[in-house]
């Protein structure tokens, strides 16, 4: 018999909280009023309570004990991998195109500090081969696909593991929908980390933030009244520091109020790898590699060449003058009278 | 035949996620068909007919959504298997959060989104509590972050749950639900004399034989009164 569940069976509700003092918050998700000085194990507790009182709170006995195992079990898991798998490499091996022929590369492999960025038209197939690398495609979806992790198949469990993905998303829209200051906000997502040292992390997130964004915010902001640039410059920050996984997918960054390029930085210096879809010069220039997606499949793959590098240049002195002018337009100035 | 039992807040994308997954399903040779339970009215019964798959519709009308929903999933079971499904799908939503249509050993699914609030799983109850799969939509339109801060309270309400994300519009997600919908070793022919996985809330006052009129006088068998909190209280 296992540890845990051995200490379910025995121990007093007051002895497990002590030993797993993270339950807590599964007994108060459960609807469980308990109190410290317990002393009957979790399944006799459980049982003493008036039915009338289990049946308003919806707790049924079985299933709140099977569901305290479980959520034990996930708790150290997750907190036993806040040290360990380590990703040095992600490979993807080709599948095929919508009508079937082989895709046009052999390997790509990519570790992490590398930027991939991704090409193509709408409904191309790029939404597609970022789905393949979350779910971690084993020759087993539409594309027929396989992506391996340092080189070998990794473990299913992680297709489904909410708390520990491989792979953070960092979606076009950045909407907020909660009801919460900056500051709230991020602590919230701090603590569903399971971080310690929440207060620092949760100043360090908001002051990179600030230098990503065009305007700067104040930790007492409610994240629902962030302008588009801020709430992107947010989540990127917050990626970057706060989500564990090791791989980020970006869907497009908009160049609107976000320094694009401190972004794309920060996300490296935590040794991120950068798979990021876009048909913005600047970002696809700024990746070591480019997908060219075709017809539901890897058309090829192009390395971006000293030439490349120097018209990004150009088009970056470009945007710093666009930049440069909107934040003029902003503080109320004349363009005509501003010379860059 | 499969039977699945799907169900979740109103609007919360259960037709879009039965379509989607329903297409990577038929792309692999599955028959599916689809039994959708409501109260007043839907619509849900064309969008699954225009997508080619089979559908009945239940409304409970004036009765609870989720008793009708139990008094008539044999029948519904009976008309799958005459239909040749390999799968059917039951779709109903949860309108009290109190009620869970799930039936023990038939795969359970609750579909959620994350624009609900970070406190609605816990609100939910047994039709989130109870489910073997928990689908989490919508996370297109919110952040990283708060998709992952939903995720973790809902892993808090149903730890053993597997959760997963679905997209509705796009379909991404779907595919990889899909194969955890069907199961050989779970075929059933009937649910007769299967049992519901969570009791159905105790009720029966007179408001729900159909009285209208408010006061005490009126309030008989099954009522329960607030408990007021005294903000004045003087000593």
């Amino acid at each position: 018999m296992s540890k845990i569940k051995r200490d379910i069976e025995t121990l007093p509700v007051a002895a497990l909280l002590e030993e797993y003092p993270f339950i807590d918050s599964y007994f108060s998700s459960a609807g469980l009023e308990y109190s410290p000085r317990e002393q009957l194990p979790l399944k006799e507790y459980l049982h003493s309570l008036e039915d009338e009182f289990r049946e308003d709170k919806a707790i049924d006995v079985d299933e709140t004990v099977s569901g305290a195992r479980a959520y034990i079990e996930q708790m150290l898991e997750f907190l036993g991998l806040n040290s360990g798998t380590r990703v040095r490499s992600v490979s993807i091996l080709p599948g095929t195109t919508k009508s079937g022929e082989a895709e046009g590369f052999e390997a790509l492999e990519i570790r992490p500090g590398e930027i991939v960025s991704i090409v193509g038209p709408t409904g191309s197939g790029k939404s597609r081969l970022l789905a393949d690398i979350e779910w971690m495609a084993q020759r087993d979806t539409p594309t027929g696909r396989q992506v391996l992790v340092n080189g070998t198949e990794p473990d299913k469990k992680w297709r489904f593991s909410t708390s520990d993905k491989l792979v953070a998303q960092l979606s076009q829209n950045m909407n907020f929908v909660m009801d919460l200051t900056v500051r709230e906000f991020v602590t919230l997502h701090a603590e569903s980390r399971l971080i310690e040292n929440t207060e620092e992390v949760t100043g360090k997130i908001i002051a990179k933030a600030n230098e990503l964004a065009g305007e700067q915010f104040s930790p007492e902001t409610p994240i629902t009244s962030l302008s588009g640039g801020q709430s992107r410059a947010l989540m990127i920050a917050d990626t970057a520091i706060l989500s564990k996984s090791p791989i980020v997918l970006i869907d497009e960054i908009e160049n609107a109020g976000i320094d694009r390029k401190k972004a794309l930085e920060l996300l490296l210096s935590e040794e991120k790898i950068v798979l990021m879809a876009t048909h913005d010069p600047i970002l696809a220039l700024m990746a070591d590699k480019r997908i060219i997606i075709k017809n539901g499949g890897i058309a090829s793959i192009i390395e971006t060449s000293e030439g490349e590098r120097g018209i990004l240049h150009e088009i970056e002195a470009l945007d710093r003058r666009i930049q440069t002018l909107r934040g003029e337009l902003r503080a109320g100035k004349r363009l005509d009278q501003i010379t860059i | 035949m499969n039977l699945i039992t799907v169900s979740g807040p109103p609007s919360s994308g259960k037709t879009a996620v039965i379509l989607k997954t329903a297409e990577s399903l038929r792309q692999k040779g599955f028959k599916i068909g689809v039994a959708k339970f409501d109260c007043l009215s839907t619509e849900d019964d064309q969008l699954y007919a225009k997508a080619g798959i089979p559908v009945q519709k239940g409304l409970s009308g004036s009765l609870c959504p989720d008793h009708y929903f139990v008094s008539n999933i044999e029948e519904v079971t009976q008309w799958g298997i005459r239909e040749g499904l390999d799968i059917l799908i039951s779709e109903s939503a949860g309108l009290c959060n109190r009620c869970s249509p799930y039936i023990k050993e038939i795969r359970a699914i609750c579909v959620i989104d994350n624009l609900s609030g970070i406190n609605t799983p816990k609100k939910i109850g047994p039709m989130l509590k109870s489910a073997d799969i928990v689908v989490i939509t919508k996370g297109d339109i919110v952040s990283q972050a708060e998709r992952e801060v939903f995720a973790s309270r809902v892993g808090m309400v149903n730890p053993r749950a597997t959760i997963i994300h679905v997209n509705g519009l796009t379909g991404q997600g779907a595919f990889e639900l899909s194969t955890l919908m069907h199961d050989e070793e779970n075929e059933v022919d009937t649910v007769k004399g299967k049992e519901l996985r969570f009791p159905m809330p105790s009720a029966l006052c007179s408001y729900c034989l159909g009285e209208t009129r408010i006061g005490e006088q009126f309030q008989m068998g099954n009522v329960r009164k607030i408990k007021l909190e005294n903000q004045h209280e003087q000593n």
